[in-house]
């Protein structure tokens, strides 16, 4: 009877999580479709639906897993330009969507690939090792792209690191990446229902992820390491799990950021794009994956709208991180807060010392 | 000649990776905490000294004195407000408010300085030296830094291993727990840590904006990430790891941009951080840490 | 407790030292011989040997600092041995690490424990199941009829488990806000479903009241005629040592000082000077 209710309670929650979104997306196309929204939250669909995608798989990494990656955005990175570089080769070969959908499954192999290339030597160790090697990645990733010069055109598929001309496309030549201008005359692709689509998929891997046997063991090496190892769980195996998918996701939600834009650079994915996700999945909370959607959209919204206070947006971030993680963390901040939150509490272990009495 | 010309740059350019190291690597052998702000202070430190001898005309000894004065207080503060209260919670949590703290030293620099770069003047004004008929000339700053990376090293080896402060760290260090017991201040025993590597942070802030004069809010992040890649390489905990791999990384840098390619370099000593832990994780000089079950 | 033990010389392996009667026609489960480890030149286990019969109850005692701790973690890899053998239902172990031990056989708890925290109870023992479910992220991810089945097969064998302490109305607690004898039970619990042949407690009756003592002692019997496994304890509570442990091995300084049943544990004139001499009560 209770495994019912239980199964209940955590479909509920999903449910309402799904629901949510798709309820938001009926909003927003209704709106959409009457002409009540402006042309500029209009151009932020696309990127409210990458955020909360780049959110939802940061937090399988930090909240799920409990390690920190800085480099999330690199994997973006990696997504958005392999998703350009395969849209522009496929132009005229496939039908739009099909190829908005290549794009970023490609782009989310290859993400997914750098993932198991960094995850291998930094999950291995203890601590914060991650985090500084993901912040490494992130770095070398902008560096390479920065120099790299990628073309298609009468040779076929050419790759240089010198410069444009050394390409040689030919007359009818595309270049597709120029160096440290980026990547160029991107065919803009994403909609906001794809948007959408890329989110409810995040949701579905993510959140079916966490209730079952895989997740259970993520989160077991996450609350104590040696105790996982000791039931015979592989610490190494599930690291990796958790952080590939985590870095596949984040490809797919790059390559769709990219052609929602004519053109785009490598230093738009740099340290503090990391940082501004990393403070989504705080402020939303740790391992919540609904607290992730809402605070992406909110912060990506916001500033938008407060224009004026944008000098402080930054500071602002800042000081989210650091009060969260002190009142979430501190026992004496803790027990001051809790008094606020009585409608929260858990069942507590002093109702069950009398043994079977609860219902 | 320009081998060697090289050579002692990158030499000059890793004294101040080993000088920002030292102070990744105590705090982390103590608090076993990666202090992500740490690049910060630097900063900090090289505009305390920018506006002292830019603004209030102090000479250049003199707004070193300041820096890391100011430095080693800010060390000390960031310690008390950000890190003690989570002394017992996750890494995790202490990695996301030391990035916290990073973030917000940026950004108050910038409300405070703006983001436009302000141009630092050397605080040493010696004359360069002069070798094999000037086909070789070493600037007073690359000399000045080395000699201040030696002496820096040498001084704190001396404190660690023969002070009484030292003996606290060191204890501290192998068991918290233990040293607790023993009578030893823990928590005074992390502050002066901090203090210490702050107050260093602040010289190596002078030194790096007296190489590479241009001063702005973010100045010290990237040295910072670097330093820290030079105590991972040289070993973390160690401070003649720290030495070893700032210098390392230091030569690496600067050659690498000096024979491969500038835009490539700073993901050539990224790669050393990620070669360095695949093949060997605890550094040139490191030694294993076990966690007690 | 009816079966005969027989008496320990100080004679290492492969003697077949201490093993109920009922297990001598049976391959030992497990055969320690000569097993060392050092920190730093400093020996915190030496010459460490023991046999323990399929279905024998074994006590590790001895003071603090003696090395009990050390040698669990030994046996299960979380330090690799700098010497000796450790043969596990005759296979021998070296080169494993602990994930694989626990996968030969042995699973463990923790002295001080070692729960998922922030799990649930249901998640703690389902965790414990891991290597016994045939699901795969494949199946989880898509919710393939794999997933279904092993969610469903995982719910029972947590109940069944459970129901040893009769633990079943807990299992949607946090593990976390569990009460410290109830924490340790269901590390015991945990432990228990990853099938092991050999369990190993670190001292199960810590912070426990006699009354809570008298019913883990019933329990462990219970869990050993019910599984039909070893248990090897280490445990300062002489009243549980001495009733329920068929042999005895006393550590000192690391080394084994005696091994025995607990009369001759008792009467052995090392283990009261080393032991019981400073710590009459028992």
């Amino acid at each position: 009877m209770k495994k019912i209710l239980k199964l209940k309670k955590d479909t509920r929650k999903n449910l309402i999580t799904y629901g949510m979104i798709i309820l938001a997306f009926l909003i927003v196309r209704f709106l959409s479709a009457s002409g009540n929204i402006s042309s500029a939250f209009r151009g932020q669909l696309v990127p409210i639906c990458v955020y909360i995608v780049m959110a939802v798989s940061l937090n399988l990494t930090v909240g799920i897993l409990g390690e920190l990656s800085l480099g999330h955005a690199g994997f973006m990175s990696l997504g958005a330009f392999t998703g350009v570089i395969a849209a522009i080769i496929l132009q005229g070969s496939v039908s739009n969507p099909l190829r908005l959908a290549i794009a970023m499954v490609l782009g989310a192999v290859i993400a997914g690939i750098a993932g198991l290339v960094v995850g291998v030597p930094a999950l291995r160790l203890r601590g914060d090792y991650l985090a500084i090697v993901t912040l490494a990645f992130g770095e070398i990733i902008k560096n390479i792209i920065n120099t790299l010069y990628v073309g298609i055109g009468e040779n076929g598929f050419r790759i240089s690191m010198v410069n444009a001309e050394s390409l040689n496309l030919g007359e009818r030549g595309t270049v597709i990446m120029n160096g440290p201008m980026g990547a160029v005359g991107i065919p803009k692709l994403a909609t906001f229902a794809s948007g959408f689509i890329l989110i409810m998929v995040t949701l579905f891997i993510v959140l079916n992820l966490q209730n079952s046997r895989s997740g259970r063991a993520i989160m077991a090496v996450r609350d104590n390491r040696i105790a996982a190892e000791s039931v015979g769980i592989s610490v190494t195996r599930y690291k990796l799990m958790a952080f590939i998918i985590s870095a596949t996701l984040a490809g797919a939600a790059g390559a769709l950021y990219a052609l929602n834009f004519s053109t785009v650079v490598a230093r738009k994915f740099d340290f503090n794009t990391s940082i501004l996700i990393l403070v989504f999945v705080v402020l939303g909370g740790m391992g919540n994956i609904r607290g992730s959607i809402i605070a992406a959209t909110v912060l990506t919204v916001l500033p938008e709208l407060l224009r004026a206070f944008n000098n402080y947006r930054m500071l602002l971030y800042a000081v989210i991180l650091i009060l969260v993680m002190l009142v979430s963390n501190n026992e004496q901040l803790k027990n001051m807060t809790k008094k606020f939150k009585g409608f929260f509490k858990i069942k507590r272990p002093s109702d069950l010392k009398g043994g079977t009495a609860r219902e | 000649m320009g081998f060697l010309s090289y050579l002692i740059s990158g030499i000059s350019l890793g004294s101040i990776y080993a000088i920002i190291a030292l102070g990744y690597t105590m705090v982390y052998g103590i608090a076993k905490m990666l202090n992500f702000a740490h690049g910060d202070v630097i900063m900090v430190g090289a505009y305390m000294s920018f506006m002292a001898t830019a603004y209030i005309g102090w000479s250049p000894l003199a707004s070193v004195v300041l820096a890391m004065a100011v430095c080693t207080l800010l060390g000390i503060i960031i310690e008390r407000l950000a890190y003690k209260p989570l002394r017992n919670a996750t890494s995790l949590a202490v990695l996301i408010t030391a990035i916290g703290v990073s973030y917000f030293l940026q950004n108050i620099a910038l409300l405070i300085w703006s983001s436009n770069p302000k141009s630092f003047t050397s605080i040493i004004s010696l004359d360069s030296l002069r070798l094999f008929d000037g086909q070789l000339i070493i600037s007073s700053v690359t000399l000045v830094t080395i000699a201040a990376c030696i002496v820096i090293v040498y001084g704190l080896t001396m404190i660690v291993r023969y002070s009484k402060i030292g003996k606290a760290m060191r204890a501290v260090s192998e068991d918290k727990e233990a040293a607790q017991l023993m009578g030893i201040d823990v928590n005074q025993t992390i502050s002066v840590t901090f203090a210490i590597g702050s107050g260093l942070a602040a010289v190596a802030g002078v030194l790096l904006c007296s190489a590479y004069p241009l001063l702005m809010p973010t100045v010290g992040a990237m040295p910072g990430i670097k330093a820290f890649t030079a105590a991972v390489f040289g070993g973390i905990g160690s401070i003649p790891g720290a030495m070893l791999g700032g210098i390392l990384l230091g030569v690496i840098e600067i050659l690498g941009k000096a024979y491969i390619s500038t835009e490539l370099s700073d993901a050539i000593v990224f790669s050393v951080l990620i070669i360095v832990l695949l093949v060997r994780p605890t550094g040139l000089l490191g030694k294993k840490i076990s966690e007690k079950v | 407790m009816s079966s005969r033990l027989l008496k320990t010389p100080m004679v290492p392996f492969p003697s077949r030292a201490i093993i109920p009667a009922r297990d001598l026609d049976k391959p030992p489960i497990l055969e320690v011989s000569r097993l060392g480890i050092d920190f730093g030149g400093l020996a915190a286990v030496d010459d460490f040997s023991i046999i323990i019969g399929r279905t024998e109850i074994a006590g590790l005692i001895g003071p603090n600092g003696a090395g009990k701790t050390t040698v669990f973690n030994l046996l299960t890899k979380v330090y690799q041995p700098s010497s000796g053998a450790i043969l596990l239902d005759g296979k021998d172990t070296s080169g494993m690490n602990t994930v694989q031990i626990n996968k030969a056989g042995i699973a463990r708890t923790f002295q001080n424990i070692r729960l998922f925290s922030s799990l649930t109870v249901e998640d703690n023992v389902r965790i414990g199941l891991h290597n016994h479910l045939n699901s795969n992220v494949f199946f989880d991810i898509f919710r393939l009829p794999g997933y279904w089945k092993s969610e469903r097969q995982a719910h029972q064998m947590t109940l069944e488990l459970l129901s040893i302490f009769g633990m079943e109305h807990m299992i949607h607690y946090k593990a976390g806000s569990l009460p410290y004898g109830a924490q340790r039970r269901l590390e015991i619990v945990r432990a228990l479903a990853t099938k092991p042949k050999l369990l190993l407690l670190d001292e199960p009756a810590a912070g426990m009241n006699p009354s809570e003592t008298e019913e883990l002692m019933r329990n462990i019997i219970e869990i050993r005629d019910a599984l039909g496994i070893a248990i090897l304890l280490i445990e300062h509570d002489m009243k549980l040592v001495m009733g329920i442990c068929e042999g005895i091995a006393v550590l000192n300084y690391g080394r084994i000082i005696a091994k025995g049943t607990a009369e001759e544990i008792q009467t052995n004139d090392e283990v009261i000077e080393a032991y019981l001499g400073e710590k009459k009560e028992a």
